[in-house]
C-alpha cells in the first residue's frame, strides 16, 4: 500500500493558488526530497499532508485513509504522521524529555512510566540521552531539531514530514541533523522531505520532485534528477543551488 | 547631522546659562524647604498624624484584624477574578460568536463602570434583588465577588494578550502530535501564556489590593473591616488620623514590595533569550 497518495491536491490563499494540481505518491519505505525553488509551494504541500492547511481541491490519502474527508478523525489520522518544522518549534515551558513525553501521556494515554522509557528511547536515537532534563532554551538549535524528532518519533508515526529541517540551522549544526534523519531513512522510515540539501537529497533519497509555480516539473530517481535533469527549469535552478558562486554579476546600467 | 540654523551662542556663554537655570532649580527646593521648617506646626503635626500614644493602642488589631481582611478580600477576588478572567479570556478567543460577543461585552461594561459602582451594587443591590439568600462568605462572599467582577475584565485582556503572544508554531506542533484544539490549549498555549502574563497579573493584584478598601460600602461587622474601614473608625473614635496614616503605610509595605517584584519579573521575562 502507499504511505501517501496526493491526487489532485489544490490550495489557493484568497486569489493566490500556491498548489495547481498536485499528484504525489510515496511508497511506504520510502524517502521521497521535494525541492524547488522559494514560493514554489513545497512547505504548503508538506503542510497539507497533514492538514495544518486545507486544500482546496483533491485529495490525500495517508496508509490508505483519505484525510481530506470531513468526516475523517483528524486527531488519530495526525498521531500517525510526524511533523519536523523548520523553526524546530519546541514546548519552551517542558524540558527536552517532557517534550518528547507529553503528547504520548496527553494523547496516547501512555502510562507515565512507559512514556518515559519510549521517551528516553527516542533521545538516545538522535543522540541527546545526556540532555533530557535540559530546557530548549538551554539547547543549540541542532539539539532542539534533534529532540523535535524524538518527539515526533515517539508517537509511532508511519510517516514523518520534514519541513526546511535544517533551513534554521548554523552550517556547522547541520550535519548532525542530517546524520539523524540518514538514520531514520535506513530504519526504513516512510519519509517526505522538503529541503535546499542537494548533498542528502542525492544520496539518501530514493526519489526527487522538482516544483516549480505549483506543480511537479520533474519527478525521478534521486541521483538521474539531480544530476541530469531533464527540464530546463530544474537544469537552471539546480545550476544556481549547486554552486551560486557561478551566477553572473548583475548587471550595471546607468544610475 | 544638519548644523544648528540659529546662530550658536559661544560655548561658554551656553555653560553660564546652564549653570544659572540648575542654581535657580536647587534655590527653589531649599526655600520651600526653609518655608515648611519655619511655618510648619511641628507639634500639631506629630500629635495629630503621629501620634505616639494612639499608634501603640492600633496595634495588634490593625494587623490581626485590619490587614488580615484585606489579604483575605484580595486573596478572594483575585482567585475567583483569575478563573473568571481565563475563561473569558478563552471565550474572547473561541470561533463559537455567542462566546466572543459575551466575553467582549463583559470586558468593556466592566472596564468602562467604577468600581465602587460594583461593589454599591453588590453590597446592596443583590440583597435587595435575592431576599434571604446570602452568599457563601457572606461579607467576603460579597467582597470577594464584587473584586472579582472587576478584576476578571481586567484579567481577561491580558490573558487574552499572553495567549496570542504564544507563536503560531507552538499550536501548529501540538496538533501535528495529534492534540485536539483544547488539549493544545490546556497543555501547551495556556502555560505558556500565564508564564508571560505574571507580571501584569502581578501589578492587577497589586490594583486589587487597594481597591479590596471599598469593601467599606458593603457594610462590615468590627471584625470585618479591612484597613481602610479599621484606619478610618479608629481615627474618628480617636478624633486623630494616625491611624489612616498608619493603615497608609500597611498598605504600602505590601504594594511597594509587589510593584518591585512585578518589575523584576518583567525585566527577566525581557532578558531571557528566545
Amino acid at each position: 500500500m502507499r504511505a501517501i497518495e496526493i491526487e489532485g491536491l489544490r490550495k489557493a490563499f484568497g486569489d493566490d493558488e500556491v498548489l495547481r494540481g498536485i499528484d504525489l505518491a510515496v511508497e511506504a519505505g520510502e524517502v521521497v526530497c521535494v525541492i524547488g525553488p522559494s514560493g514554489s509551494g513545497k512547505s504548503t504541500l508538506l503542510r497539507c499532508v497533514n492538514l495544518l492547511e486545507v486544500p482546496t481541491g483533491g485529495t490525500i490519502r495517508v496508509d490508505g485513509d483519505e484525510i481530506t474527508d470531513p468526516d475523517a478523525d483528524l486527531d488519530a489520522l495526525r498521531r500517525r504522521i510526524g511533523m519536523v518544522f523548520q523553526q524546530f518549534n519546541l514546548f519552551p515551558h517542558l524540558t527536552a524529555l517532557e517534550n518528547v513525553m507529553v503528547a504520548q501521556v496527553k494523547v496516547l494515554r501512555r502510562p507515565r512510566a512507559e512514556a518515559e522509557r519510549i521517551a528516553r528511547e527516542n533521545l538516545d536515537r538522535v543522540g541527546l540521552a545526556d540532555r533530557a532534563d535540559a530546557f530548549p532554551t538551554r539547547l543549540s538549535g541542532g539539539q532542539q531539531q534533534r529532540v523535535a524528532i524524538a518527539r515526533a518519533l515517539a508517537m509511532g508515526p508511519s510517516v514523518m514530514l520534514f519541513d526546511e529541517p535544517t533551513s534554521a540551522l548554523d552550517p556547522e549544526l547541520v550535519g548532525d541533523v542530517l546524520g539523524v534523519m540518514r538514520g531514520l531513512a535506513e530504519d526504513g522510515m516512510t519519509m517526505l522531505v522538503v529541503t535546499h540539501e542537494m548533498s542528502f537529497a542525492r544520496e539518501v533519497a530514493d526519489r526527487v520532485v522538482f516544483l516549480d509555480g505549483g506543480v511537479v516539473v520533474e519527478d525521478g530517481p534521486a541521483a538521474r534528477v539531480i544530476a541530469e535533469p531533464e527540464k530546463p527549469r530544474t537544469r537552471e535552478f539546480l545550476a544556481r543551488v549547486l554552486d551560486p558562486a557561478a551566477a553572473a554579476p548583475p548587471k550595471r546600467g546607468k544610475e | 547631522m544638519a548644523a544648528n540654523p540659529a546662530p550658536a551662542r559661544s560655548g561658554a556663554a551656553r555653560r553660564r546659562r546652564r549653570r544659572l537655570v540648575r542654581g535657580g532649580e536647587y534655590g527653589l527646593v531649599v526655600a520651600v524647604l526653609v518655608a515648611v521648617g519655619a511655618l510648619a506646626d511641628w507639634n500639631s503635626l506629630r500629635t495629630n498624624f503621629f501620634n505616639t500614644d494612639v499608634i501603640g493602642g492600633l496595634f495588634p488589631d490593625i494587623i490581626t484584624i485590619g490587614l488580615r481582611n484585606t489579604v483575605v478580600y484580595t486573596a478572594i477576588g483575585f482567585v475567583l477574578g483569575l478563573t473568571a478572567g481565563l475563561v473569558l479570556a478563552l471565550m474572547r478567543l473561541s470561533s463559537v460568536p455567542p462566546y466572543r460577543w459575551f466575553a467582549i461585552g463583559y470586558v468593556e461594561v466592566f472596564r468602562g463602570l467604577p468600581a465602587l459602582l460594583i461593589f454599591i451594587f453588590v453590597g446592596v443591590g443583590v440583597p435587595l434583588a435575592f431576599p434571604g439568600t446570602s452568599l457563601p462568605g457572606g461579607v467576603y462572599g460579597q467582597a470577594g465577588l464584587a473584586l472579582a467582577l472587576v478584576s476578571a475584565a481586567y484579567m481577561a485582556e491580558t490573558i487574552r494578550a499572553g495567549i496570542q503572544a504564544v507563536p503560531r508554531g507552538q499550536m501548529e506542533a501540538a496538533r501535528s502530535l495529534g492534540m485536539s484544539h483544547s488539549r493544545a490549549m490546556r497543555t501547551i498555549i495556556v502555560p505558556q501564556a500565564l508564564r508571560t502574563v505574571v507580571p501584569p497579573l502581578t501589578n492587577e493584584l497589586v490594583l486589587l489590593f487597594k481597591d479590596s478598601s471599598l469593601a467599606l460600602f458593603i457594610g462590615v461587622s468590627l471584625d470585618q473591616r479591612e484597613l481602610a474601614k479599621f484606619g478610618q473608625d479608629l481615627a474618628g473614635e480617636k478624633n486623630n488620623t494616625t491611624p489612616i496614616v498608619v493603615a497608609g503605610l500597611c498598605y504600602l509595605a505590601v504594594t511597594i514590595p509587589l510593584g518591585y517584584l512585578a518589575r523584576r519579573l518583567e525585566a527577566r521575562r525581557g532578558g531571557e533569550a528566545r
